[in-house]
């Protein structure tokens, strides 16, 4: 019989998140409400005597000292309304899976498979409210009902002496194993349609040549010998759609592409990826010669390059934006955590040692009509944001760099780019670390968490296939320490050398992972039967492609089986032996003795028909705004600064662990009072080094809106530009491009592909074009090609958006520098000339224009500036510096300003600037390759020797009295404030 | 007579995660032998307790907080038995009545308390009398802050310390003692080592932020009456080199981190005593 055991605070004790919740219907939902309480419930599905209960529920359930419990009977009373809200069957319930933890330890008993506890929270709702607004609560703040159900109980129907009705949400589910034959000797619209019901997202062009392969005798009379008809098997076609996806084949990037513009002229482009991004890397190694650091590019999950004699930095970053739309916080969770598994999933394995993250989001003040089926932006925003704080934090990994960017354009999917870079010893036990190998015999061994239904089919936005009694499969919640215990003990195996190789399971699960593997020793055997399930009632090729998380597949040679088992067992980590590498050009796969599929190796990896797209290029025109130049600028900079893409992110970098382990150099806030804006940041990964890592990241979509190639140079002009603000060396640098766009395919429901697509090979061109100036290797990047929403009439496109992120290192930490202006006296440098480039503009957003002046790039006249004020900075003249980017100069000088607590008199007149005459463009036009720096007066002479016939002027002064002066271009005072005006009106818009 | 070698033990695993930070500053405080140890050496009897002189319980998520922070580790450490069939609790109770040191930091200060070893009155290891639970503000923070040290503490971690400057990075910093009798005893005692302060470190806060998280008479550290059992929710550990602190570009800083003094005196206690 199952109990409930329910845990309140006592008397007088605060209810921190009761609070915090009773904010947030007040302020998100606007529904007022006095006060909120919540109790933690917890569903114990076993048979256990009264002693028991008891001692689990004053043991492990409760605190004594602030909680009290009741078992079997409701400690609810006082509301209006309760709410009781719990994990859908099936969904990953860390609270539940560590309290059956420490009932096992407590009473000393291994839980039957069938015996588990279930975690819920009741809310407690005091207040006005009808029927329909504690239902509002409910739905759209306290339960997501994509994983979640809940019950409610007014105060008058609630049975106070037996409480919510007791029940067990468990999975329920058949046992009958079926493996389905799906005859392909059909017509091509039958083909279409086995593609469209299977949610294989194949075309028909591939169905066809998966059709070829199975009517060809020769693979026929092998199928045969393996026991299988000439049929494909539902696996097989799971498994084939699966490698084949855009997602793990990057088809788009790929594809042959015909690319015409406006004038005319025509090129033909054989692969994005080959002819741009790996171009890139091997024309600037080529051109690095033997000083070459890349190690290892685009063949891993993640990029390796050269730190120094003894240590590697891996880095990826990846994006989960369809998740984080139907579940933000389980979506950015498993973001986060998933990511981590790339660089550990690297070469031999890597020790992570920081996180990024960049978000994009529609305004979280958005109070527009919701379209269907989207979540508001401001709880997109909060569980975003919660899951990456519970997946960084919870993991010990510090997350050091990020951003948000707002365009209402998001609001149809978010975009959640997580990165994770790593350390890893350039040789282990000898043999280099970045090299992944496999030989014949050795075993597949899955290590980590089990196989649920989750994450099949990816995302699918359909709620209709989730109901009561069906695991959810359309979105998973991460589970860090599973993962972080599984890590701690791979790093272990990989040190004592127990493994050959290893790789994550993500996208695409054992299939991807065993799949890729196998391409080392040509071919596998796998036996389904054999993987840990976490219920039954999976089908083989739901087993094959769970993208259930916090997983690892390892090669292990059949000496080391042993000790690899003993350790992992000894750490708690399960794993389990699913079969072996072989050498038989056969992705062969078991279900206990029977082969379910059976597939040559070769046309599984290499069988994908390349796609035949046609991209068309016509450079849009927007109107040219007409704006007044105001005398007095004051209020503009106010505004400016209250700017959803300029005001202070500290609310949620504070919630991020930003320093543990130790090596913390430039945080993300910096300043008198911590808490400016940081341009990058810098750490130290081996603590008894002075040697630095640096990580800096540039984005602009509004740039899109004009020319996604200049959109593109601005990210790695920008990215760069923070680079080198905090001390970044060019020696050692390296690029990574994150691709988000709309459908770039041509379609009746897409007829604008052809440009999207264009916009998609002018990115890759300036990719091309800048990465090479810069001499920037790219050495691994990710895409994601479908961010639209179209449900009925409606479609939401995002603005195409690349995040370029750069990782490098600094000799020594000592001489980093942070962008808050130091000293009274120093001198105001604006380095890099100004000129009209409204287009985009943040200021232009802010009248509601768009412009057609989009910033442009000058690469090499960029160069020599970048390499003057290195050289500047490396003799220690510069005091402050930051970058110049959303808000133009005006946003750049008032945050130098603030973060010091100094006050800044600027002369407008003094700033290199072609051709402006008005105020307002040289204070807001976001003209690339410009920084404010502060230099001490003594130095000034030496700085501007440094700066060489670079553009550098001095331009004002600081002030120890906290006023901020800008006189503008006649004469008068353009702007005049206190900079904790300036400070107040930049924090103020995002305090949540 | 004094201590040859000391050796440092920093206990990892089920979600710690400031072990390396932890282990170093052992070794910048002096200490000769530092092992990071996976909790799971210990249960199977791999490395023993016996053989070291101070115990680090460091920062992290154990178990992800999912009971209650360290809630479930300190139901493990409660219960569990060696493959030997020996209680670890035991040995952690062995360990202190040879006159050996304790620091939990963070998440192993939450540790600490919930298993009763801090403020432990009389002795009476195990019984818990205090408790770490949600910050007021319901959110995890990430930030720095001062501290005033009692100077009548018997703590041997903070001697000659008066004040410090610190990050906390927690969501269940604030500190609650069972009741009034408990608050007056751990005052009374001395046993409150450390309270978060403001700027000046003369005056005690209430504060938010400068009180991160609401704490009970502003706690932020306490020990047991030996002072050699000692959990504080700020890190030490973080702020090992002056490019740790916050302000390094634009204040001066000494080269070495605030941090560093614990560890030296918690080193140098063992090389006097033991």
């Amino acid at each position: 019989m199952a109990h409930r055991i329910e845990v309140g605070l006592k008397d007088g004790v605060r209810d921190a998140l009761g609070e915090k919740m009773k904010r947030r219907v007040c302020d998100d939902l606007h529904i007022p409400v006095q006060s909120v309480h919540t109790i933690e419930v917890f569903t114990i599905d076993m048979d256990l005597s009264a002693d028991e209960l008891k001692a689990l529920a004053a043991g492990p359930f409760s605190d004594p000292i602030v909680q009290v419990y009741a078992i079997d009977r409701p400690l609810a009373r006082d509301f209006d309304w309760l709410i009781e809200v719990g994990l859908r069957p099936g969904v990953t319930d860390n609270v539940g899976r560590t309290a059956l933890e420490a009932l096992a330890l407590l009473l000393g008993r291994n839980p039957g498979s069938d015996e588990k506890v279930y975690a819920s929270r009741q809310y407690l709702i005091c207040g006005d409210l009808d029927r329909n607004g504690a239902e509002r609560i409910a739905r759209d703040l306290l339960a997501n009902e994509l994983i979640q159900h809940f019950e409610m109980f007014q105060k008058n129907s609630f049975d106070y002496t037996r409480g919510v009705p007791l029940t067990v949400h468990r999975v329920t589910g058949g046992n009958r194993i079926e493996v389905c034959e799906i005859d392909l000797s059909v017509s091509d619209d039958e083909l279409v349609t086995i593609s469209r019901e299977r949610l294989l997202a194949l075309s028909l062009e591939e169905m066809k040549a998966i059709q070829a392969y199975f009517s060809n005798p020769d693979v026929v009379a092998g199928r045969h010998t393996s026991g299988l008809s000439a049929h494909a098997t539902d696996v097989e076609l799971e498994a084939l759609a699966q490698t084949w996806s855009e997602h793990c084949k990057h088809k788009i990037f790929n594809a042959d592409i015909e690319y015409s513009d406006d004038t005319g002229s025509r090129i033909h482009i054989s692969s994005l990826f080959d002819t741009y991004i790996k171009g890139v890397t091997e024309q600037v190694r080529k051109k690095l010669g033997d000083r070459d650091w890349c190690v290892s590019v685009f063949t891993d999950n993640a990029g390796v390059i050269r730190w120094d004699d003894r240590w590697n930095l891996v880095f990826k970053v990846e994006t989960h934006n369809s998740p984080s739309a139907l579940d933000p916080y389980g979506g950015a969770l498993t973001g986060i955590v998933g990511v981590n598994r790339d660089p550990l999933g690297t070469g031999m394995g890597a020790k992570l040692i920081f996180n990024t993250d960049v978000f994009c989001f529609a305004s979280p003040f958005y109070d527009g009509a919701l379209p269907a089926r989207i979540l508001h932006p401001r709880r997109i925003y909060e569980g975003v944001r919660e899951g990456v704080e519970h997946g960084g934090n919870k993991s010990g990994i510090p997350t050091v760099n990020g951003s948000i960017v707002f365009d209402d354009r998001f609001m149809g999917k978010p975009l959640v780019y997580c990165g994770t870079a790593g350390i890893m010893p350039a040789e282990i036990l000898g043999r280099p670390a970045h090299v992944k190998e496999v030989r014949p015999g050795d075993l597949i061994v899955m290590a980590g968490g089990r196989i649920g239904k989750d994450g099949i089919h990816g995302a699918t936005f359909s709620s209709e296939e989730l109901h009561e009694g069906s695991p959810v499969t359309a979105v998973q919640i991460g589970d860090p320490i599973t993962q972080k215990r599984m890590m701690d003990c791979l790093l272990e195996a990989r040190d004592r050398g127990l493994y050959r190789c290893i790789t994550d399971n993500g996208a695409g699960g054992l299939s991807s992972s065993v799949g890729e593997m196998a391409q080392f020793s040509n071919g596998c055997e796998l036996d389904l039967k054999q993987a840990p399930l976490k219920y039954s009632g999976l089908q083989p090729w739901e087993i094959l492609l769970s993208e259930a998380q916090e997983r690892m597949t390892l090669a292990i040679p059949p000496e080391k089986i042993d000790d690899f088992m003993n350790l992992t067992r000894m750490m708690g980590v399960e794993a389990t032996v699913l079969g072996r590498f072989t050498d038989s050009g056969c992705f062969h796969i078991r279900y206990g003795d029977k082969t379910v599929a059976c597939l040559d190796m070769q046309f599984l990896h290499k069988g994908l028909p390349r796609m035949q797209l046609k991209a068309a290029w016509k450079p849009p025109r927007h109107e040219e705004p007409d704006i007044k130049d105001p005398v007095d600028l004051t209020p503009a900079l106010r505004r400016m600064l209250s700017r959803l893409n300029i005001c202070s992110k500290e609310s949620v970098v504070r919630q991020y662990d930003h320093e543990v382990q130790g090596g913390s150099v430039v945080k993300p806030l910096s300043g008198i009072t911590n808490d400016g804006p940081s341009d990058a940041a810098v750490l130290r990964p081996v603590l008894d080094s002075l040697q630095g890592v640096v990580v800096s990241h540039g984005i602009c979509p509004r740039y899109s809106d004009i020319d996604t190639y200049h959109m593109t140079a601005c990210a790695i002009d920008e990215a760069l530009r923070n680079f080198l603000c905090v001390g970044g060396s060019f020696a050692g640098i390296a690029g990574l491009d994150n691709f988000c766009w709309c459908d770039p395919l041509r379609s009746e429901k897409n007829p604008d592909g052809e440009y999207k697509l264009a916009q998609l090979v002018r990115a890759n061109r300036a990719l091309f074009d800048y990465a090479i100036a810069y001499a920037i290797p790219l050495i691994s990047g990710k895409d994601s090609m479908k961010n639209d929403y179209v449900i009925g009439e409606q479609k939401i496109s995002i603005p195409p958006t690349v995040l370029f992120s750069i990782i490098g290192k600094i000799d020594d930490v000592r001489k980093a520098v942070t962008m808050d202006a130091k000293a009274p006296g120093d001198l105001v440098y604006v380095l890099g000339e100004t000129f009209d480039e409204m287009g985009g503009s943040e200021y232009y957003a802010l009248h509601g224009y768009t412009g057609n002046r989009v910033p442009t790039v000058n690469a090499e006249r960029a160069l020599k500036l970048y390499r003057r004020l290195t050289a500047a900075r490396e003799k220690g003249l510069v005091q402050s510096c930051h970058d110049c980017s959303d808000g133009g100069l005006g946003v750049a000088l008032a945050e130098t300003a603030f973060s010091g607590r100094l006050g800044m008199m600027v002369d407008v007149k003094k700033v290199p600037a072609a051709k402006i005459t008005r105020n307002d463009t040289l204070l807001f036009s976001e003209t690339q390759s410009r920084f404010v720096a502060t230099v001490s007066a003594g130095n000034k002479k030496a700085f501007e020797r440094c700066m060489g016939d670079s553009t550098a002027a001095e331009i004002g002064v600081l002030l120890d009295e906290p006023r901020f002066k800008i006189l503008g271009l006649k004469g008068s005072i353009a702007v005049d404030a206190t900079i904790f005006d300036l400070k107040e009106c930049w924090q103020k818009t995002l305090r949540f | 007579m004094s201590l040859k070698k000391v050796r440092a033990i920093v206990v990892s695993g089920n979600g710690t995660n400031c072990e390396v930070e932890m282990a170093h500053a052992c070794r910048m405080g002096g200490a000769d032998e530092v092992d990071i140890v996976h909790i799971s050496k210990l249960l199977y009897g791999e490395k023993s307790l016996h053989d070291y002189h101070f115990l680090n319980l460091p920062g992290g998520f154990l178990d992800g907080d999912d009971l209650g922070s360290a809630k479930a580790h300190a139901i493990r450490l409660r219960y569990a038995r060696t493959a030997q069939g020996e209680s670890i609790f035991e040995h952690i109770l062995t360990f202190i009545s040879q006159g050996k040191i304790i620091l939990g930091i963070c998440n192993g200060f939450q540790l600490l308390a919930k298993l009763g070893l801090v403020p432990a009155f009389g002795g009476a290891y195990g019984t818990q009398d205090v408790t770490l639970t949600f910050n007021d503000s319901g959110k995890f923070e990430d930030r720095w802050v001062y501290l005033t040290v009692n100077k009548n503490s018997p703590c041997i971690f903070t001697r000659g310390i008066e004040n410090l400057y610190l990050p906390v990075r927690h969501g269940e910093g604030k500190c609650i003692p069972a009741d009034d009798a408990v608050l007056h005893k751990l005052r009374e005692k001395n046993l409150i080592v450390a309270q978060y302060s403001d700027r000046s470190g003369e005056k005690v806060v209430m504060d938010y932020p400068l009180n991160p998280n609401g704490s009970v008479e502003a706690i932020a550290g306490i020990c047991d009456e030996t002072g050699r059992v000692f959990g504080m929710m700020p890190h030490p550990e973080a702020y090992l080199h002056f490019t740790n602190h916050p302000r390094w570009t634009r204040e001066p800083v000494p080269e070495e981190g605030m941090g560093v003094a614990l560890f030296r005196n918690a080193v140098a206690y063992l090389r006097n005593n033991l």
